[in-house]
């Protein structure tokens, strides 16, 4: 009995280590962390699911790496937002990676697993799945995926997304207030659009259908 | 052993194809991925390939014609899904004809068609556009050939002739194929460089180990080598079409940003890497490639950091 206890009390810490920083995230996610970042569920929802008429974008489910690097650029100020800059410059690089942990963990909230109803314009469908090659613009489900389901840690899911969301974040990356993106892809890219196409576009992904939780990339 | 004089042989051809920068510029560097057919002709040339402009996928007509040129689009687009039995890898004819086939100077299948049939040194006869799409699938795609009256082949030369239509017949036009007329690397292609272009500029999409990415059992990215990829029959082996396609294609979206050097270097580090078995393979690999390869262009049969490319090749 008394090698079980101290066996446990020296494996305790080691289990400790992992469920803590869960914990912290949680913590984080429900009430800040007390120095100046704000609870992350107050904007992206109690199940990470983003609020669709704010345009605050779904967390849950995506790669962590993918969540990390965004909270990172916008601590160093790689990518602008003036909610988003002093809450993750006011997180610790440890809280930022277990926050990064926690949402991509989390299952994609139920009340998104579901096709929208709205049916978007032809315009949009064009422009995701084939481009317009004469502007060098490739069909966005080429490095998206097809459906904009996303592809590993450097191409995230778009299907689904608020539409409000998508447009901010071309306007973003034409306007370079955004620009984390790996051989400036997304920059190139969104310098291409007007206004009507951005809308177009950003309005078929969020109609898109999120797949079911396991077939995410 | 034969390794020797073939690594030998593969860095001296390699080095005798390349002019020095001072006495021979690059004639004619192709033209970026964006540019239509009509915007590339040489001014230095006395006669330009006329231009074409297919015509728009909204112009596909109703009906029976328009459904089959809508069955080959599907097929070029998404080849593994529909024309299953025939391809050996996860690859789409739109993988190297971008803009499904309709892009210049990524090989437009506008630009195939005019041009065939043709006398091909390849198999030394004259083959038919159908011919020439069967070699696609055995060399390209790792597959088998669909017969010639399979609906498979009919599709795509229905949508091939249909985005052809209105095409003088039996002349290269501008944009047809890769550019890779007058494309020579300034120095010899080398390896090492070629590693570190591809770490900075290619491996986002393409894997750090060339595999492509891969989402629900589909290729986003395709490999570029190994057993999921080309074999070394493939026309793409080659170091010039290689260098071509990716000077005016890679990255996506970003055609004609790579220096000339850094295109053929990392067409080298591409064309290094083991892939499928040539379905010819002669027995040996020396034999084989005295036999198809014998070209400065083919790193078969050549000896690359120690290890014989073709020796090893995935089924």
């Amino acid at each position: 009995m008394l090698r079980i206890l101290a066996l446990l009390a020296l494996l305790a810490p080691l289990a400790a280590g992992a469920t803590d920083a869960a914990t912290s995230a949680a913590k984080i996610v429900k009430q800040g962390n007390g120095k100046g970042a704000a609870p992350c569920m107050a904007c992206h929802g109690v199940d990470g699911g983003g609020m669709e008429a704010t345009g605050y974008p779904r967390l849950a489910g995506l790669d962590a790496a993918y969540l990390q690097r965004q909270l990172d650029d916008f601590a160093n100020g790689a990518r602008t937002n003036p909610v988003m800059q002093p809450n993750a410059k006011a997180l610790s690089e440890d809280e930022r990676a277990a926050l990064a942990q926690y949402y991509s963990a989390l299952p994609l909230p139920a009340q998104l697993a579901k096709p929208a109803a709205a049916k978007p314009a032809a315009e949009g469908e064009r422009l995701a799945t084939r481009g317009d090659w004469s502007r060098a613009l490739p069909g966005c489900v080429q490095c998206h995926a097809p459906g904009g389901v996303g592809v590993g840690a450097n191409f995230p899911p778009l299907a689904g997304q608020p539409a409000a969301y998508i447009e901010s974040q071309l306007r973003a990356w034409q306007q370079g207030t955004r620009r984390n993106d790996p051989l400036a892809l997304m920059q190139h890219v969104a310098k291409q659009l007007t206004p009507q196409e951005i809308q177009a576009v950003a309005g078929w992904f969020a109609a898109q259908p999120l797949p079911a939780r396991g077939s995410t990339p | 052993m034969k390794h020797l004089p073939i690594a030998l042989l593969g860095t001296l051809v390699l080095a005798a194809c390349s002019h020095p920068a001072s006495e021979a510029p690059v004639a004619a560097k192709p033209a970026p991925a964006a540019s239509v057919a009509k915007t590339t002709s040489e001014p230095t040339q006395a006669k330009a390939p006329p231009a074409f402009t297919p015509p728009a996928e909204a112009e596909i007509p109703a009906g029976p014609l328009g459904d089959e040129i809508r069955r080959g689009m599907a097929i070029f687009t998404d080849t593994p899904a529909h024309a299953h039995d025939y391809v050996g890898n996860g690859l789409s004819c739109s993988n190297c004809h971008l803009d499904a086939g309709r892009l210049a100077n990524s090989a437009p299948l506008w630009g195939a068609w005019g041009v065939y049939p043709q006398y091909r040194k390849k198999n030394g006869r004259v083959n038919s556009f159908g011919e020439r799409l069967q070699g696609c699938f055995r060399y390209s795609m790792n597959g088998k050939a669909p017969p010639l009256d399979s609906d498979v082949i009919v599709a795509l030369q229905t949508y091939a002739w249909w985005m052809a239509k209105g095409a003088p017949t039996g002349v290269k036009l501008a944009g047809a194929g890769y550019p890779k007329q007058g494309f020579k690397p300034p120095q010899p292609p080398d390896y090492a460089r070629g590693a570190a272009v591809y770490a900075k500029d290619c491996a986002l999409c393409h894997g750090a180990d060339g595999q492509g990415q891969q989402v629900n059992g589909r290729n986003v990215f395709p490999p570029l080598w190994g057993p999921q990829s080309f074999n070394w029959g493939a026309g793409m082996h080659q170091l010039d079409n290689a260098a071509a396609f990716i000077k005016a294609n890679m990255p996506l979206s970003r055609g004609g940003t790579l220096s000339d050097q850094d295109a053929w270097d990392v067409a080298m580090y591409m064309d290094a890497h083991e892939r499928p078995q040539d379905p010819r393979y002669a027995g040996d690999v020396a034999a084989t490639r005295a036999k198809y390869h014998d070209t400065p262009m083919s790193l078969y049969g050549t000896t690359v950091n120690g290890h014989l490319l073709g020796s090893g090749a995935a089924k």
